[in-house]
């Protein structure tokens, strides 16, 4: 069975800052889902009470119907592995003694799988975490993500510090192993380009709220970029929604939000180039701070 | 692997039509599973998942339970009429345009057209 996630009007504050602000949300589909937002818009927090690590200030958020907060039979089917060091930094035992623990606490662990990665990740059981750079602390901490096969697993910004082979060596062992075994995974992280085409299913917070949560198929169907002679441009983008736009001598580029569909044949046939926006793109659009207050 | 112009589920589709009116994939044959295509490419199952029901609403492909995908006897053959029908707009259409713009003449493209067909009757 597929685990669900049920978010209902979640709030969270600390002191005084609202962190989280009434978000609604169910995550039900298997699949590997992102979550993105800027620095501070409420990503960790989220995580944090999807995994039992904080108590909800309002509102409510479920696994499969049950509260999450001090509850051991849904902590259990809960993974969450966080940026880089933070879990596994103090250890001074041996990534072996690392995986005797998780091997302990974790339900569904895989020894020979969470072997299998060592050996991918080059990383040698005999080494101590601590002495570990943050880079192999970052792969050993996605292998114990991994390896975990938790129904509910989360990596949040979990492979900051890999270099950019390592991060394509994860994406790559995070799908793998997704097709192998199907779950609700929720990865938070500012490589959006790279790991975005994983994407199913795509949630943005914006300071603390629900800017959007839609298929990623779909999100990206929504931005369109149109260039050309300005004239044309003009005249093709005008009464839509525009993003952001430049202008080289009398070439125009456009970005479009929610065009209509007969947009894009309308540009063709007026001989403009169009393609479409990648899910980054509109990203930094939908979450850019317009101008000061 | 891909370009922005279009749905990635979109090109992993016409490359498969392409192999399938070129030949590469005949009638009949499996085609790759959802998950074989998400590994070789990177994306998310359930783009490749998309772009094989595409191609089965478009009937180039049929599914057999269990078993997978394959490619529809008739396939080749429409897939072919159908850039029959599209080619004289969508290729030949604007490659005259272009020579017409560059200035090159009704003669030169006839005789050009003469080496050509000459040399594929031979």
């Amino acid at each position: 069975m597929t685990a669900s996630l049920t978010v209902d009007r979640l709030t969270y504050r600390y002191s005084d800052v609202v962190a989280l602000n009434e978000i609604s949300l169910r995550l039900d589909t298997p699949g590997i889902h992102g979550l993105l937002g800027r620095n501070g818009s409420g990503k960790t927090t989220l995580m944090s009470l999807a995994s039992g690590l904080r108590r909800p200030t309002a509102g409510q958020i479920r696994l499969n119907g049950q509260p999450i907060f001090e509850n051991y039979a849904a902590t259990t089917e809960i993974c969450i592995i966080r940026e880089s060091g933070d879990t596994t930094a103090e250890w001074s035992e041996s990534i072996e003694d690392g995986l005797a623990f998780a091997r302990d606490m974790r339900p569904y662990w895989d020894e020979a799988y969470a072997r299998k990665l060592l050996d991918r990740f080059e990383l040698s059981p005999r080494r101590s975490v601590a002495q570990l750079s943050r880079g192999q602390r970052a792969k050993f901490a996605c292998l114990l993500g991994l390896a975990a096969r938790a129904p509910l697993t989360m990596f949040d910004e979990s492979y900051l510090g890999m270099d950019a082979p390592t991060r394509y060596d994860f994406y790559d062992a995070l799908l793998e192993d997704y097709m192998a075994h199907p779950r609700l995974v929720l990865v938070s992280s500012h490589h959006i380009e790279e790991i975005a085409r994983l994407f199913e299913e795509v949630i943005i917070i914006d300071d603390g709220k629900l800017l959007l949560h839609e298929s990623a198929e779909a999100l990206r169907g929504r931005g369109m970029t149109v260039t050309g002679p300005a004239t044309a441009v003009d005249s093709v983008a005008a009464g839509s929604t525009i993003l952001s736009e430049r202008s080289l001598g009398s070439t125009k580029s456009v970005a479009i939000y929610d065009a209509p569909a007969t947009l894009a044949e309308q540009a063709r046939a007026a001989g403009l180039e169009t393609s479409l926006l990648p899910i980054q793109d509109i990203f930094v659009h939908l979450t850019a701070k317009r101008g000061k207050h | 692997m891909f370009d922005d112009r279009s749905p990635i589920y979109r090109q992993i589709a016409d490359r498969i039509k392409a192999d399938v009116a070129s030949g590469a994939l005949g009638p009949d044959e499996q085609v790759m599973s959802t998950n074989q295509y998400a590994s070789f490419y990177g994306i998310n199952p359930a783009t490749a998942q998309k772009a094989f029901q595409t191609l089965v609403d478009e009937g180039v492909l049929y599914k057999r339970r269990g078993l997978g995908m394959y490619v529809s006897p008739g396939a080749r053959e429409a897939l072919i009429a159908e850039k029959r029908t599209r080619y004289f707009d969508a290729v030949l259409g604007p490659a005259l345009d272009e020579a017409m713009a560059i200035g090159i003449s009704a003669d030169e493209l006839r005789s050009f057209f003469n080496a050509r067909t000459k040399r594929q009757d031979q």
